[in-house]
């Protein structure tokens, strides 16, 4: 009536297909876009009237916040892809997007408290809201890989960590908006990180900067994402053969 | 509706746990209590209604963490939700049975609390208990959603505060501008509403995804 | 009623199950052995709907309702009454003629006359008997049972018996058991997990 199989080494899929862009060629086009953008924010883009030279990093902390948004909202359709459609493969590429998240959240909360240091003489500046946002975005990421790693591996963990996602990304609107709310009661400084005005030169070496972090940022995603499926594929040829 | 039936049997099942283990309720109203004893003595002079608003909520916050710790233990220690969970009702029932429960423990210990925190500190107003009622939804709502999360671990107990609190924040935000009135906030309708937005986007949410939280 | 292919679970990187081939066809009796920590509570939780498989696929005709799971835990709430219990369940079952059943399953299994009190002041064996009382409420096509013999005594596990005798044929079974020679005579397949 049963009997235990063991399954040939041949019938276990690849687990990842081979996407259009090799990562090598990503690597280089990461490498090319980012040090093209260094050049345009250091050479090209003018000098702020007021800030001077040290302003230029707003052109990054701008940048690496809408990476990290995008990415945790890349994070957020994976979960949605893997609760509604069940696809195999989208809870690990949903946990990688919100990993990279988190890396460049963490590089927002520190490109912001330098600028805020530069221009203001403080660390940290509560008056600042997308910085303020950030700080709750990260603790509640910080609690999703809590959570990651408090179940094992299996349907459920992804089932958890698919919803929390989608919690997230619809999180990051209304702590937006309680945090603008917050303003009135909250003792007002009149400290602010601002960028330039737009246009001319500091559009352009905006544009390149941001695409240049997408494309870091997609790199790493892929490079990352690629490690695990192999590590997972070397982890069922394992047990098959055992 | 026989929905509606079902939250009902879970929620009068919930209620009648707590009735009978009676552990839940009075610890939450001892920790309220408790509080703001601890507030008198952290704030110095004569604290502002800004100050204390703030701290009822911090207080109302963990009070309700606290009973909301609770709520799936029942079905975690005699793991009785997988009777639950193969019953042929729908699976987000379970999850507003519960909230209602827990809302109704916390309205409970508000219901001691605020006249308390009248007495001890300032007066309460009608913007006051709106937002008091207003924000339990809240808290009730993603509160259990979140705790049937935490149950599923190991961290458990542990878990549930990091995950609730920052989706907490726009509740208390929303809660302590509605508390603290004229002559700061001009305006406290704005906060209500903004409370009443979160409640439903979160309440439709949290039924629409809960199916994910207890089946595998 | 049940068809399983290759299948298989894993915990983190422990290994319960693996390879598991099955095929159930309604009204059949299986029964499944083997040691403790080899599984068997995971095949059932899985074939109950309860547990997915890390690999392999499992098929089940009867939806959700119609399967009745008696577990290592009686499944019922400690702090209500026997009653209490059964009215949730068979309101949640949508269970017909609530009352009567209800009445006719406590009184088979001698549970009646403490009908109205805590679950908690139970023994073991009458927390078992009340949990069979459960899982027969709802009049389930696909019955999966736990060790149901475990902490019954000799009357409860002949009254048992007498009920899987009497639905044998109706309903489909996979019954986990230390004792496989007492159901031996209602089995139409036997599954036997290694360690």
């Amino acid at each position: 009536m049963s009997s235990p199989s063991s399954p040939a080494a041949a019938t276990i899929p690849a687990v990842g297909r081979t996407s259009r862009i090799p990562p090598p060629a990503l690597a280089v086009a990461s490498l090319v876009l980012v040090t093209t953008a260094l050049a345009f924010v250091f050479f090209v883009a003018p000098d702020d009237a007021n800030q001077g030279f040290s302003q230029r990093i707003f052109y990054f902390h701008v940048s690496i916040a809408f990476t990290a948004y995008a990415c945790f909202i890349a994070g957020a359709w994976q979960a949605l892809r893997h609760l509604w459609k069940r696809d195999p493969r989208a809870d690990l590429a949903s946990y990688v997007c919100i990993h990279q998240g988190l890396i460049f959240g963490t590089l927002v909360l520190l490109t912001g408290s330098i600028w805020a240091r530069i221009s203001w003489g403080h660390w940290w500046l509560w008056s600042e809201d997308e910085l303020v946002l950030f700080l709750v975005l990260y603790l509640f990421y910080c609690a999703y890989f809590m959570l990651r790693f408090s179940v094992d591996p299996g349907p459920q963990r992804a089932n958890l960590s698919a919803v929390y996602a989608l919690f997230g990304v619809v999180l990051i609107p209304v702590s937006f908006a309680a945090i603008r709310l917050a303003k009135t009661f909250v003792h007002p400084e009149v400290f602010h990180l601002d960028g330039p005005a737009f246009g001319g030169w500091i559009l352009v070496t905006y544009c390149i900067t941001q695409v240049a972090l997408l494309v870091l940022a997609y790199t790493l995603y892929r490079l990352e994402i690629g490690g695990k499926r192999l590590d997972l594929r070397l982890r069922r040829l394992r047990e098959a053969l055992a | 509706m026989t929905y509606l039936r079902d939250v009902g049997a879970l929620a009068r099942k919930d209620l009648l746990l707590e009735l009978r283990a009676r552990d839940t309720l009075p610890a939450m109203l001892l920790f309220i209590a408790a509080t703001f004893v601890i507030f008198h003595f952290v704030l110095p002079g004569e604290p502002t209604r800004l100050e204390t608003s703030g701290l009822l909520w911090i207080a109302i916050l963990f009070t309700a963490l606290l009973g909301l710790g609770r709520a799936f233990v029942p079905e975690r220690e005699q793991r009785t939700m997988d009777g639950l969970v193969l019953a042929p009702c729908d699976r987000s029932a379970i999850w507003l049975a519960k909230s209602i429960a827990t809302l109704a423990f916390l309205v409970a210990a508000e219901v001691v609390a605020l006249p308390l925190y009248a007495l001890f500190f300032h007066s309460v107003g009608w913007t006051t208990v709106a937002a008091v009622a207003l924000a339990d939804l809240g808290i009730c709502g993603v509160g259990t959603f979140l705790g049937a999360m935490a149950v599923a671990t190991r961290a458990r107990d542990l878990l549930l505060p990091l995950l609730f609190l920052p989706l907490a924040l726009p509740i208390v935000v929303g809660a302590v501008g509605a508390t603290v009135g004229p002559p700061v906030v001009s305006s406290p309708g704005r906060y209500l509403a903004f409370l009443a937005l979160y409640d439903l986007l979160f309440a439709v949410i949290c039924w629409a995804s809960f199916e994910y939280v207890v089946a595998e | 009623m049940l068809t399983a292919r290759r299948l298989g679970k894993r915990y983190g990187e422990k290994r319960v199950l693996r390879g598991i081939d099955l095929e159930l066809p309604a009204g059949g009796f299986l029964v499944v052995t083997g040691a403790n920590g080899s599984g068997k509570t995971t095949l059932l939780r899985i074939c109950a709907g309860l547990a997915q498989p890390t690999e392999g696929k499992i098929e089940r005709a009867a939806t959700r309702g119609q399967v009745g799971y008696l577990g290592h835990e009686p499944l019922v709430y400690r702090e209500l009454t026997a009653l209490e219990n059964l009215e949730l369940y068979g309101r949640l079952y949508r269970v017909a003629e609530r009352r009567e059943r209800i009445g006719m399953l406590l009184e088979r299994f001698g549970l009646w006359d403490v009908r109205h009190e805590r679950v908690g002041s139970y023994s073991r064996g009458m927390a078992q008997r009340l949990a069979l009382c459960r899982v027969l409420l709802h009049e389930p096509d696909l019955l999966v049972l736990d060790e149901p013999y475990s902490a019954l005594d000799e009357g409860s596990a002949e009254l048992l018996d007498a009920q899987l005798t009497e639905l044998r044929g109706e309903r489909t079974f996979v019954l986990a058991t230390h004792d496989p020679a007492r159901v031996e005579p209602l089995a139409s397949g036997a599954l036997a997990l290694g360690g």
